[in-house]
């Protein structure tokens, strides 16, 4: 099993992807300090970062700007040499209104946009607006060139292809034959929808009011002078994704539904044709021997060097317990590795403490830049 | 078990929300088994288009229609274009209307450009299961509604649809839905919302900043924070020295038992911390449930964790 950093070798951007609550925020940070340890300048673009180990980097005051990380905090940690670890924090809404910014005509069509009650909650609450601007502060900070890796950490999401489909269904969306049909309801496209289309319409705005169907109506029109403008970005935003110096590297946990949707996510990703790096699987319960005994030849065997029978027998259950969850995260991990045959599978284990330090993050990364052996022989002793 | 209804089961809708991961909706289908042992008519919904899939409603095959979990215990997974066109019906009643609407590509281009439309539709549908006079034909009758919310920052933008719409469509049939939507929402008496945590850094700060969101911004009542997944505390600090002893042992499974317990005793002081600033950051009450030893956590796991709720 190669390293994280094998995995990552010649490519510019890695977008970690994962459902919710399986450790992506660390594993990208983790990844983002291996790298720049590496002598690597790394950018790591997070939607919600742990304050705890934000502040332990020394960056309270996250924004959407690159911010780095001050390298006497990690020579203090012995990371030292040319690398350079920068973050920021996606802030989806700020994104947006620069994007509506950068393609209105003038600032008068710039702020109908903004001021318009539609756009305030599509910026907000449109599905894949957080995940398309995430990937449109990505290609604008690539674009820049100022960085030798970026690593995104992705919003969590039950499925990757709201994240491959965001620019696609913006675009479909702000540029879509609705539109058209908002605009000139009574024009050519409102023809080619169907015959009633005025029957429709009235039908439809009985049901909404007509006070809603003006607002979009609006909105629409507002926007018409941008779509270009955005079609021919979001274009080459989804290009990016599927560029080669782009991969993506799965997160999840051992557990049966996050390792399910990994296979899912592996697929998708596959389906798609994008460079699928590896999985990350984090949490993971090693077991201790090969078969743990059962509780009384246990318990006796602890007892006769504790000479204290509760506590031995305690100690017995303990163990019988973990090694139960440890030998159903191999049982899905197999299951994992059958499902994506020879892609890379990297295991971290179940820390005792939770990460919030850069000591924290080293500590992942003996697994995560180790090979196979190395990590585990660290995680079993 | 802990006997009597635990008092937040008492309101007849309540919203479950927490960081991805948490066990939110174990928990929901926990409290759903809790609520229908104590004498409740019950239904849990999973809302679908959230990023939560639920392995128990998946096994159970749980779709647009109510299905039966155990007795009093119902399920739902809200679609939201089910959910739009079961509106429609209720709005159109002449059918020669609603085919005409829903041939219509019109119908499908306004239902895709209106932002938050979707959330609306389910939201409304999680209304209509609330009443007691269904508007669905032979529709059955639920004490409480307990619904399955989208994590965190999309539970937040879901919860606040009845009071965008209410403000983006001033007038009209929408305004109105909305604004009895919201009414809903805001309503302590009846309404109300647990808050689903682990013991771990992130979801405690999530769990802090969820409370003040959908109690403030929101105006939803936050009954209880359950702080899930907790540890049993099997060695208190005076076994350490021993447990240390056997890390040495020559004795491979001893060795492996004490590192085992050692793990545990680290973890539980761990979790312990995150406990105390969960108490420290929220101020609704606290209930906790112990992590489950299963390897997966289904619906025997969930009649355990019922039990457990107080």
């Amino acid at each position: 099993m190669p390293s994280i950093e094998q995995i990552l070798e010649d490519r510019e951007i890695c977008i970690c992807a994962g459902s919710g609550g399986v450790g992506k925020t660390t594993t990208s940070a983790a990844i983002g300090l291996g790298m720049a340890s590496r002598g690597l300048k790394v950018c790591v673009l997070t939607i919600d970062p742990a304050k705890r180990l934000a502040d332990s980097l020394g960056l309270e005051e996250l924004g959407n700007e690159a911010t780095r990380v001050d390298p006497g905090l990690l020579s203090e940690h012995q990371i030292n040499g040319d690398g350079e670890l920068w973050a920021m924090m996606l802030d989806a809404k700020e994104t947006f209104d620069a994007l509506v910014a950068r393609h209105a005509e003038d600032a008068e069509a710039r702020d109908r946009v903004l001021d318009n009650r539609i756009y305030q909650q599509i910026s907000n609450a449109l599905a894949g607006s957080q995940e398309y601007m995430a990937m449109e502060k990505l290609f604008e900070i690539h674009s820049e060139g100022r960085f030798d890796l970026l690593v995104l950490d992705t919003p969590p999401s039950r499925n990757v292809l709201d994240f491959l489909d965001a620019p696609k269904r913006l675009t479909q969306f702000i540029e879509g034959r609705s539109l058209q049909m908002f605009i000139r309801p009574t024009g050519f496209a409102a023809r080619v929808a169907g015959r009633g289309t005025g029957v429709v319409l009235s039908v439809l705005k009985k049901i909404v009011g007509f006070d809603l169907f003006a607002d979009l109506s609006e909105f629409f029109n507002a926007f018409s002078g941008m779509i270009d403008g955005f079609r021919d970005r979001a274009h080459r935003v989804s290009s990016l994704l599927g560029d080669e110096k782009t991969c993506f590297v799965v997160v999840c946990g051992p557990q049966g539904e996050p390792v399910d949707e990994a296979v899912y996510f592996h697929s998708k990703l596959m389906e798609n044709e994008m460079n699928f790096a590896g999985v990350v699987v984090n949490r993971v319960r090693y077991r201790f021997g090969t078969k743990v005994p059962k509780l009384r030849e246990l318990t006796d065997r602890i007892d006769s060097e504790l000479d204290d029978s509760d506590l031995a027998e305690r100690i017995a259950r303990n163990l019988i317990e973990y090694d139960a969850l440890a030998v159903r995260d191999a049982k899905n991990i197999a299951r994992l590795t059958d499902s994506l045959e020879d892609e890379p599978i990297i295991r971290v284990p179940y820390l005792d403490t939770d990460v919030h330090d850069i000591d924290g993050l080293a500590e992942i990364n003996r697994y995560l830049f180790g090979t196979e052996e190395e990590r585990s022989r660290l995680a079993t002793g | 078990m802990n006997w009597g209804i635990p008092d937040f089961l008492k309101k007849r809708l309540l919203f479950v929300t927490g960081k991805g991961g948490v066990g939110k909706s174990t928990v929901a289908i926990a409290m759903g088994i809790r609520a229908a042992l104590e004498g409740r008519r019950v239904i849990v919904c999973e809302v679908a288009s959230s990023e939560n899939a639920s392995r128990i409603f998946h096994q159970a095959a749980v779709g647009f229609k109510e299905v039966e979990l155990a007795n009093d215990l119902w399920a739902i997974s809200i679609d939201p274009e089910d959910a739009m066109k079961e509106y429609v019906l209720f709005q159109l009643k002449v059918k020669a209307m609603r085919d005409l609407l829903f041939r219509s590509r019109i119908f499908t281009y306004f239902a895709a450009a209106t932002p938050g439309l979707n959330e609306l539709v389910t939201i409304g549908k999680i209304w209509e299961l609330t009443q007691l006079d269904r508007k669905v034909k032979h529709g059955r009758k639920y004490d409480l509604v307990i619904v399955d919310a989208p994590a965190t920052g999309h539970g937040i933008s879901f919860l606040q649809t009845p009071r965008t719409f209410a403000n983006i469509a001033r007038v009209g049939p929408v305004h109105n839905q909305a604004m009895q939507l919201e009414t809903m929402v805001t309503d302590a008496e009846q309404t109300g919302s647990v808050i689903v945590s682990l013991p771990e850094e992130m979801p405690v700060n999530e769990t802090a900043r969820l409370e003040s969101e959908l109690a403030g911004d929101i105006g939803l009542a936050v009954d209880r924070v359950i702080m899930n997944a907790l540890y049993p505390d099997r060695f208190p600090a005076g076994d350490r020295r021993a447990i240390k002893r056997l890390v040495s042992s020559d004795d491979p499974d001893v060795r492996a038992g004490g590192r085992a317990a050692l793990s545990q005793s680290r973890r539980v002081a761990a979790q312990n911390e995150q406990f105390d600033r969960l108490k420290d950051m929220v101020s609704a009450p606290i209930s906790t449930l112990p992590f489950i030893f299963r390897p997966e956590v289904d619906l025997h796991a969930a009649r355990r964790l019922a039990e457990e709720l107080e």
